[in-house]
Order: structure tokens, then sequence, then C-alpha cells
């Protein structure tokens, strides 16, 4: 088994070193450069200073290699549109919040997602199924953006309690992690349901409730804890699309996050931001994969008897 | 089996507690407006609440780009003229000037009682290595270009001379003597500009990194800085020393970073700010059509146009050119389309700027183009008769019209597109590309009209007209009239008004009769105001001033 | 032992059909026809597939139906509510949004199943290979797989959006598509290669190659018709997921160039005039987006219920 971990953190490492390369690549290649204006355009002597100033005048091989030593030493340089910040600041400010943004709304999905699969495999087709089935159907059709729109229009500006956008309290955060957890959570739930109902179809379960154990028990013990598996397996998938969901939902309610420096970024042409939160995100992302695959090796038995582990 | 269950099912309880409980670190609820109530009466205090939209990238002066860090930097730094209340250049940090008779050099006496907010006094020693400092190359100044006017200030940014040859000096701790490269009328405005503002000398010396953080952060304005949380909000208190501090009646300014226009809007409404600018476009319209008094249209020094390319036939036929801009309903545009309550064009100059009379320079000229859809056919067919083409062969060349993306940029290209079809017959295909592409593109020549836009930054007719001499390095349509650069020339050489204007007036004319650039409008900058607060003012060089507003009730 | 003597009459020469019979091979035809009797049974997937047989004939024939041109701009009509001139009512330019609709929905799906195709055609190749092929080759293809797929997708896109600054809106669309694509196709070529490993291990597979079949023949007679399944709806779920994309890119204001409409730079459109009270605009185009997305999830779901042999009826 460590054997497979380390297996799996060299993989990342050669991962991220890929999406540095290909990001510089990209990002050197758009048309461009990050000084210009819409409304003003900058004489050619200034815009040589502030090239010279975060040296883009050098050529791109040596750039890049400049580039790669300060990664290893975690430093991602500064900002070109941010005079105040360096990139490791501002991504140590920015993650944070979008981190708890994150972790709530999975959170939220993760709780009542498989109860609501749940429910609605045990009281197969009566009415709790049929309204489970709803709501989650409505949850994956819905994009985060819209349903996030529509909340401040029509939650946010009703009742007092809860702020139009912004950041700083709890109650700053149930509006956008909300719009943010409805897609995994109907997922979750529809999952958690036909895993479930699989598994009760399945003998062990009926050997288990002739053997007189509750019928709590029975669900508790052996269907849940199998039906989870498959939600395990999407985790990791699913906080990619969270991770790309919470750029717009951290834009409309103006979340002090890094999601928007993302989109922003880029048209900005901030070669440095871009490159650190990509390079940074890359991180989490990958992070993620991993602990999701051990957990996912540590819960199914299964995994763990075969002989390689892939 | 199941204990391991609870064990999961505690945890995730646990994380769940851990963060509803703690909620992050944001200090200070008192600024922090989390009621809805108008007027920021938390505290009892006077505090002004507003959305700043865009992070400010630096609050240095010399560094700062755009209006996204000058709003702010206005209220808390102030240059040796300013504006007051009611919107006139006034004396700030300078108590009187003096021009020499050749209209080279001033000579500025600072005033009594000016203060930095670390208690240093404001000495011209300051000023003087402020603006040097903005022109050294290691700055790397994005608008060093503003203090050209001052003599070898280009040769010291662009590294052909040392700092010493800046003709700025300060003769004693409050006398400041500038001599500029010519007569430039408008200079007294220029030092209300914010790359004209004075840093603290020693301050800026000892630390590198003062504006980065409010702890650090030495200014000589109204207000000081108070709190920046990055992508969040930023604070301003009222500067008790400040030495107009009778007249500033807020105790403070609440600006929060928020990008999306929407939401902004929302808090508005809900009464969490108390005034807005970057309003959404159908917001404003519908203010407008219901006559609404908390919708300020303020008058702004850009305008929008269209380049032609004379590089390409037909367009080199100014009768080609004239038949496109008469083709243009410009009010319907700014009416239907744009809806922000813009100004359509009538020339290059927009209105706001005053003439050797204290009038409208843009009313005293008049209007010198218009929407005539017969004229617009004629001359466009004659035109093109002229270069030898029809209309199909017009279409045949596959045209188009560039601009950079952008939402409101489509949807009058897409007007444009239409106009010209239904008018003149002829098609013409649209095209976005990003901003400096699009730069880049009109600077070599490839392509045939494009979109494009001016802010100014002082307010004389200069600040536009200069765009099309012939050695302008703005000049994307190579307009080279050697008349129409005698009048420039001529209204650059002196501070005369009266020659001046009028070399200005028949330089605009001159301009619209060959028509090389097609205006389509001029900017605005609508705002909204809540009812109880007062004292807002538009100076249509910057964004509303909110330094002497007052809240009532 | 018996003593029987035995004639010439008693043995028949074993007939070409005869060589085939112990070929465990499910004739094509009858297998299709049962999952499609499963797939009726499910109300749900039916309602799906409804649903999207009407919108794509909608697609269609939907921007003529009005009589308005999607491009048209009235601005005497602008920002109407839906009425019986317009029945989607019309945008900020005075547009009408029932023959933007519809074709923004062509768009949509458009641009979703090309890219679910390409997908599918990519991640087939990929994974086919590298599931029939060695240890090695296969992992180290899987290897690059997923370093590829690590890449941020949302990064992906929009920077290839912005390097390849649109020229027209044909361009665009196919800057999308390449952009969504680039790094999709992996799920499917992990799903492919998945599937050719598992059944290269199932017995009927051994049985054929030790009865001499050729690794090709194999996958195209065994691996292929049972894979595809699977493949079937992991398209169909890839689709919706494709839309979806399009529509948050559109809203981050890197949608197709206009004045073409998709669905997603509909509804960002939209966004303009809800502060003003007026949802029509946002929500008509969130809805189709929601039918789509619904639709191809329930269909998606009901094929592979239908697929599955353990949920046989």
């Amino acid at each position: 088994m460590a054997k497979y971990i380390l297996k799996r953190f060299a993989l990342g490492i050669v991962t991220i070193w890929a999406v540095i390369t290909i990001t510089f690549i990209l990002m050197h290649s758009v048309p461009g450069n990050p000084f210009a204006t819409e409304s003003r355009k900058i004489p050619p002597n200034i815009m040589e200073n502030l090239m010279k100033k975060y040296g883009l005048d050098k050529p791109k091989s040596e750039q890049y290699i400049m580039y790669l030593k300060n990664i290893a030493k975690f430093d991602f340089g500064e900002s070109m549109k941010s005079d105040s910040e360096t990139v490791n600041q501002i991504i140590a400010r920015g993650f944070p919040v979008s981190a708890r943004l994150g972790l709530q709304s999975i959170l939220i999905a993760l709780i009542f997602g498989p109860a609501l699969g749940a429910i609605a495999a045990l009281y197969q087709n009566k009415i709790p199924d049929y309204v489970a089935m709803i709501i989650s159907i409505i949850g994956v059709s819905v994009p985060s953006f819209v349903l996030g729109s529509f909340l401040i229009q029509f939650v946010a500006t009703k009742v007092e309690w809860i702020p139009i956008g912004g950041w700083g309290e709890f109650r700053h955060t149930l509006l956008p992690s909300f719009a943010l957890a409805v897609m995994p959570l109907a997922r979750f739930s529809r999952l958690m349901r036909s895993s479930m109902l699989e598994i009760l179809g399945q003998d062990y379960i009926k050997t288990a409730k002739s053997k007189g154990i509750s019928k709590f028990a029975v669900i508790m013990k052996h269907a849940v804890r199998n039906a989870i598996l498959p939600i395990v397996s999407i985790l990791g998938t699913t906080v990619s699309d969270l991770v790309v969901g919470s750029f717009v939902i951290e834009k409309i309610f103006g979340i002090p996050g890094l999601g928007q420096f993302f989109t922003t970024s880029v048209f900005n042409r901030d070669y440095t931001l871009i490159m650190g939160v990509t390079v940074f995100y890359a991180l989490v992302l990958i992070s993620a994969m991993l602990l999701v695959d051990i957990a996912y090796m540590l819960i199914d038995p299964r995994i763990r008897l075969t002989k390689e582990g892939h | 089996m199941s204990k391991r269950l609870l064990v999961l099912i505690s945890v995730l309880l646990a994380l769940a507690i851990l963060f509803t409980g703690c909620s992050s670190p944001s200090t200070d609820e008192g600024d922090k407006n989390s009621n809805g109530t108008p007027g920021g009466q938390t505290t009892g205090k006077k505090i002004l609440r507003t959305n700043n939209s865009s992070e400010p990238g630096s609050l240095d002066p010399a560094l700062a780009q755009g209006t996204h860090e000058s709003w702010i930097l206005e209220n808390v730094f102030e240059g040796l003229m300013t504006f007051d209340e009611n919107g006139n250049l006034v004396e700030g940090m300078a108590e009187s000037y003096e021009v020499s008779d050749d209209g080279l050099t001033y000579t500025f006496k600072l005033r009594d009682g000016i203060k930095w907010t670390n208690g240093d006094p404001v000495t011209a020693h300051d000023f003087e290595y402020s603006w040097k400092r903005a022109l050294a190359p290691e700055t790397a100044a994005n608008y060093a270009s503003i203090l050209y006017y001052i003599k070898g200030a280009e040769d010291y940014n662009t590294g052909k001379a040392s700092a010493d040859d800046v003709a700025v000096k300060a003769l004693d701790d409050k006398t400041l003597e500038v001599t500029l490269e010519a007569p430039t009328a408008y200079f007294l405005e220029l030092t209300a500009f914010y790359t004209y503002f004075p840093v603290n000398k020693n301050v800026a010396e000892s630390n590198p990194d003062w504006a980065k953080d409010p702890s650090t952060y030495v200014s000589n304005g109204p207000f000081k800085l108070v709190e920046w949380k990055h992508n969040d909000q930023v604070i301003l208190e009222k500067n008790p020393d400040y030495y107009n501090a009778d007249k500033i009646k807020l105790d403070g300014i609440d600006l929060d970073i928020l990008e999306d226009q929407n939401t902004a809007w929302q808090k508005y409404q809900g009464g969490e700010y108390d005034l807005l600018v970057d309003v959404p476009t159908s917001v404003v319209n519908e203010l407008k059509t219901k006559n609404d008094p908390q919708l300020q249209i303020g008058l702004q020094v850009g305008t929008y146009y269209y380049n032609v390319n004379p590089k390409v036939k037909p367009f080199n036929n100014a009768k080609v050119r004239k038949g496109l801009a008469l083709a243009l309903d410009r009010e319907t545009i700014v009416e239907k389309i744009t809806m922000g309550g813009q100004i359509p064009a009538t020339g290059v100059v927009p209105p706001g700027m005053k003439d050797e009379n204290g009038n409208d320079f843009r009313e005293s000229v008049g209007d010198l183009i218009k929407y005539d859809p017969a004229e617009a056919k004629k001359l466009f067919e004659e035109g093109l008769a002229e270069e030898g083409m029809t209309v199909e062969d017009f279409n045949k060349q596959g045209f188009v019209l560039l601009y950079n993306t952008s939402e409101s940029h489509k949807k009058i290209a897409q007007a444009a597109q239409e106009m010209w079809r239904t008018t003149l017959g002829i098609e013409i295909g649209l095209e976005n590309v990003e901003f400096q592409v699009k730069l880049n593109r009109e600077q070599s020549g490839d392509y045939q009209i494009s979109r494009a836009g001016w802010i100014g930054d002082f307010m004389d007719p200069m600040t536009f007209l200069d765009l099309w001499w012939s050695d302008s390095a703005f000049n994307d349509v190579k307009y080279n009239n050697p008349e129409y650069d005698a009048l420039i020339r001529q209204a650059k050489s002196t501070n005369d008004q009266n020659v001046r204007m009028k070399a200005m007036k028949e330089a605009e004319k001159m301009l619209m009769k060959d028509m090389p650039v097609i205006p389509v409008y001029f900017y605005t900058q609508p705002y909204t105001v809540k009812p109880n607060v007062t004292g807002i003012i538009k100076v249509p060089v910057r964004y509303p001033i909110i330094t002497y507003a007052d809240i009532t009730g | 032992m018996s003593d029987m003597t035995y004639t010439k009459d008693m043995f028949q020469k074993v007939k070409r059909e005869s060589y085939h019979a112990d070929e465990i091979k499910r004739p094509t035809i009858k297998y299709w026809a049962d999952v499609w009797r499963r797939l009726k049974m499910n109300k749900l997937a039916m309602a799906g597939l409804i649903i999207l047989i009407i919108m794509g004939i909608m697609s269609i024939i939907g921007p003529h139906l009005s009589g308005f041109d999607y491009k048209e701009q009235d601005y005497s009509q602008v920002n109407i509510r839906p009425n019986s001139t317009y029945w989607f009512g019309t945008d900020e330019l005075g547009r009408d949004l029932f023959s933007r609709a519809w074709l923004g929905t062509r768009y949509s799906l458009l641009i979703g199943i090309a890219a679910a195709l390409i997908d599918f055609g990519i991640g087939v190749i990929y994974g086919g290979i590298a599931g029939i092929s060695s240890r090695k080759v296969d992992a180290i293809m899987m290897r690059i797989a997923e370093v590829i797929y690590s890449i941020p997708y949302m990064l992906v896109v929009v920077l290839i959006s912005v390097v390849f600054s649109t020229a027209g809106s044909g361009t665009s669309m196919f800057v999308l598509i390449f952009a969504m694509t680039i790094t999709g196709w992996v799920p499917m070529a992990n799903l492919v290669r998945g599937q050719v490993l598992q059944l290269r291990e199932f017995e009927y597979s051994m049985a054929s190659e030790s009865l001499g079949a050729s690794k090709g023949w194999i996958l195209r007679k065994h691996i292929i018709p049972n894979s595809f399944g699977p493949i079937l709806v992991n398209v169909t779920l890839t689709i919706p997921r494709a839309i979806f994309s399009e529509a948050t890119l559109s809203f981050m204001g890197l949608g197709l160039q206009l004045p073409k409409p998709s669905l997603g730079t509909l509804a960002n459109d939209g966004l303009a005039v809800m502060p003003i009270g007026l949802f029509y605009q946002i929500l008509i185009p969130s809805i189709l987006i929601s039918l789509i997305m619904f639709s191809f999830n329930v269909l998606g779901d009901g094929l592979r219920d239908a697929l599955d042999p353990r949920l046989r009826k």
C-alpha cells in the first residue's frame, strides 16, 4: 500500500510539472501583454520599463527556467496587476475563503445527498422517493450560477438576515454554498439511491435480516457502507467540478476567494498570477484525488485485496 | 463496522461545526454595515458606503493606473491644485502660484499648516521627490507620460537623462519651481491629477513597501486609509489634521470591492450603499425613463469612435467615410442600445470643456455630424464611384468591423452593422479580439474599421485633437494633414486662450470635414445617489467627488 | 464396451454453421431489441427521450416558426415580455427570443454532441489501444492520460478560447469544442480501457482466444459489442456536461461569438435585465438548459439500467 501511495505521489509531481509547462506555453503564446488598458495606450518606452521590471524582456526559455526554480522554492512571484501583494500573498488570502466555501458545499452535499438517496431507496416508489427524485433531478439540471442569481434576487433581498453578497460571517456563506452544493447533492443522492437499491436486493441483506438483526442495524451496517462506495469514487471529479463552479459563484456573490482571479487574471494577462493560481489549483486537485484514492482503497476491501492496486 | 461509520459521521459533524462556528477573521463589524439602514447609522457616524468595483492594484500614486485606484487616491491625497465642493479647480496644497510671462515657469507657494498623516509637514521637497520618483525608469510608472509636460521629464523617463535634468526644484521647504517644455494652458489642472500627488519623502525612502499596508500608509488628504481588506473592502476615515477639515462632513467612507454589477445594484437597492457608480445599463435606462431623481448622468471626458483605415480602398475616400458616418443613427444607438444616458457625438470633443469665453467648447463649435441617411447614401455611392467600385464590389471584399471583446461594444457593433446594411446596403462583418490584439492590428494597419475610445485626462480639447496630429503615437489612422498639424502646433505654443481655442475650433472643423474617424457617442458616467445624500459633485475628468458629501437623516 | 459397429451413415459431416455454435456471441439484433423493450418500460427515461426529440425538432424548425429573424433588431420592441407576437418576448436589442432560443438550443446541442462524439472517438481509440497493449505500454499511456486530465479543465478552456481569438463564429464553435475535448476524453478512455481489460479476463474471451482467434477479432466481435452499452451511457451523460460547460463559459463571457446565440450566452444576456425585474430572459434559456440536462441524464440512466444484465426482468 505504501508503494501505491508513493507511486501516486510521484505521478502527482509529474503532473504538476506538466501543468506548469503547459500553462507557461499557453500563457506566453497568448497575444497581448499585461500592460495595455482599454482607454489609454502606453508609450513604447514606458512599456519597455514595465517589461523589464517583470523580466518579460528576457528570452522565453530563460523565463521558464527562472520560473521553475522559483516554484521549487514556493515563490510564485509578483503579480503584475497588484503592486501591493505578491502572488503568494494573494493565494494565501484567497484560498482559505474558497476552501471554506468549497468544503462547506461538499459537506452539505455529502450529508444531505446520501441521506436523501437512502430515504428514496428505502421508500422506493412511494412518495418520499418521488419527492427526493424530483429534487435531485432539478438539482442536476439547473446550473449553479443561475440558481445563485435567483437566490440573490429572491432570497437575499427579501430576508433581512441573509446578506446580499460579501463575506465575513456564517450567514454570508449560506446562499453561495447552497447554490454550489445542489448539483453534487443531487448526484450523490441519485447514486446512493441506485446503489442502495441494488444492495438491498442482495442476498446477504436477506441473510442478515433473517438472522434477526434489526432493520436499522442492517441498513447502517451493510447497506450504507457499501452504497457509499460509488459516491467516494466520483468524489474526485465532484471536487473538481465544484472548484470550477466556484468561479462564477464567487463573482456573483462578491466573495473574495481565489476563483475570480482565474478568469480576471487571464483576461488581464497577469502571467505570474495565472501561473501561480493554476499551479496552486493543480496541487489542490491532485492532492484531493490522491486522498480520495486512498480513502476508496481503505473503504473497499475488494481493492485492498487486489495485488497491485493498479 | 458501524463504529467506523459513527466515527466518520462524527468527524464530519465536527468539521461542520468547526466551520460554522468560527467565522473567518473578518475584523471590525463596526464599519462593515451588516444591516440595511441607510446612512450607515451603526454607530451614529456619517459613513458613506459605496462600491469600488475592482481591487486596487496599488495605492501608491505613482503606480496607480485607473479609476479603481484613483477614486480612493483622490480622497486620501491632495495635489498642488484640487477640486472644491463646487467642482472648481482651486488651490490645494499650494496657497498661491505665479506664472512667468513666457508661460513656462510656475512657482508654487505651499500653504501653512499642511501635514502628513504621520505628523510630518508637507514640504516642496516632497513634491520634487515624488514627481521625479514617478518619472524614474525603475519605478516603471504606467502613467509617467502625464508628467512629460515638465522639461526634461521625458528624457529622464526614457533613460536619456538623469533625475537632476528634470526641471522641478524645491527652492525651499515651501516653494516649488517647475519649468515646462512648452506653454501648457492646462498645467494647473494636471497638478490635480493623481500621478502628480506628493508622497512623503522620508517614508517612501525608508520603506519601499509603505503603500502596501494601512499601518505604514502616509497621505496628506481629507481622509486617511484605515483598512484595506484585499478584494473585500477599503475603509477610509476623516483626517482631522487636514487643513480644511471643517469642510469635510463625512466621518468615513467604506468602499466595497464587488465586481458583479447586479449584486452591487441589489446592495444599493437594499440600502447597503449610499451611492453607486457603475450601474447596470438596464437599470440606468429604466431609471432614466422614469426620471428617477436618484439617477445622475455625469459628464465624462470621453469619446467612442470608429477608426477607418485609409490604406484600404475605398476607405481612402473622404466621401465614403462621411457616408458611413452619416448613416449611423446615433440617437438610436444611445437611447436604445447603450442606454447609459450617453450623448450622441457631434464631433470628437465631448461637452464639458470651456472655451475662451467660458462657454462650452462643444456647443460653440456646433454639430459637425448628424444622422442623414439620404445624404449618407448619396455621398457613399459618389465616393465609391470615384474609387471605381460599386456596392456589390464593396460587399465582395468582406470588410470587417473590429472591436475588442465586451458586451457593450458587441451590441453597438451589431447595431452599426445593421444600420449600414439598411441605409447603405453594405455587408460588413464583425470580429472581436482581445484588446491588445486590436491595438496591435491597428498599429500595423491590419484592419478596415475598428472601434476605439479615448478618455481624456484633463479638460482641454487638446487631449482629443492631439490624437490626430501626424506624429502622435496614438494616430492609428495615420491622419496626415499639414494644415491640421499647423493649427495644433499653434494651440500648443501659447497660453493665450483666445489664440488656442480659435485654432482648436478650426482644427476640429477640419478634422470632421475629412472624417478620418467616425465619432459615435460621448461617454457619460451615470451614478445613483440616495436622496438623503448631498454634496456629490461630478467633474467630467473624475469619478464623482464624494469628498464633500453629507448624509442627512 | 458395446459391440456396436460404426457405420459411415452414423456420422454426419460437421457443417460450417456448427463451427460457430460454440461461439458465445449474442446475436446483436435480438440484444438491442431487448434493451429497447426494457428502456421503454422506464417512464422517466422515455419522458427524457421524448423531450429530447421534441427539442431536437424545435431546434431545427423553431427559428423559422416565428417569422422573425434571430438577428433582426427592432429598437421599438425592446425588452418586451412574452406575448402573442413575440412568444418568448424580446431582448435588449429588440430581437425575437423565440427564434434565438431555439437557435441557441441548436448550437448548444451541436456543441454538446460534437464534444461528446469527439471525446468518444479519441477515448475509444486511445482506451482500446491501451487496453489491448502490453502492461507497460498501457501503464505509460494511462499515465500520460492522467497527466492530461489533471490539468485544470477551466484553465485550458479559458486559455484556449483567448489564445485562438475569434475571427468569426465558425472558428469559435470549433475552438470551444476543441477546448472542451482536449482533456475531456480521458474518462472515456478510462472507461473503454476498463471495459477492454475486464472483458479480456472473461471466460468466453479466453475461450475464443484458445480457439485461435486473433486480438483484433476479439476486439471487434466481443469486446466492442459488449462495451457498447456502457460507452453509450457515458456518451449520453457527457453531452449535458459539455453543454453545461459551454453555458458556464458563456456566463464568464467566453461563449459562442455573436450574433450566434447559444443557450449559455442567452442566459448570460438575460442576467443584464434581472435588476429591473425582467426574469423571462434568463429563465427561458435556463429552463431549456435544464430540460436538456434532465433529459440526457434520465435517458442515460435509463440506458444504463436497460443494459445491465443484472436488472434483467
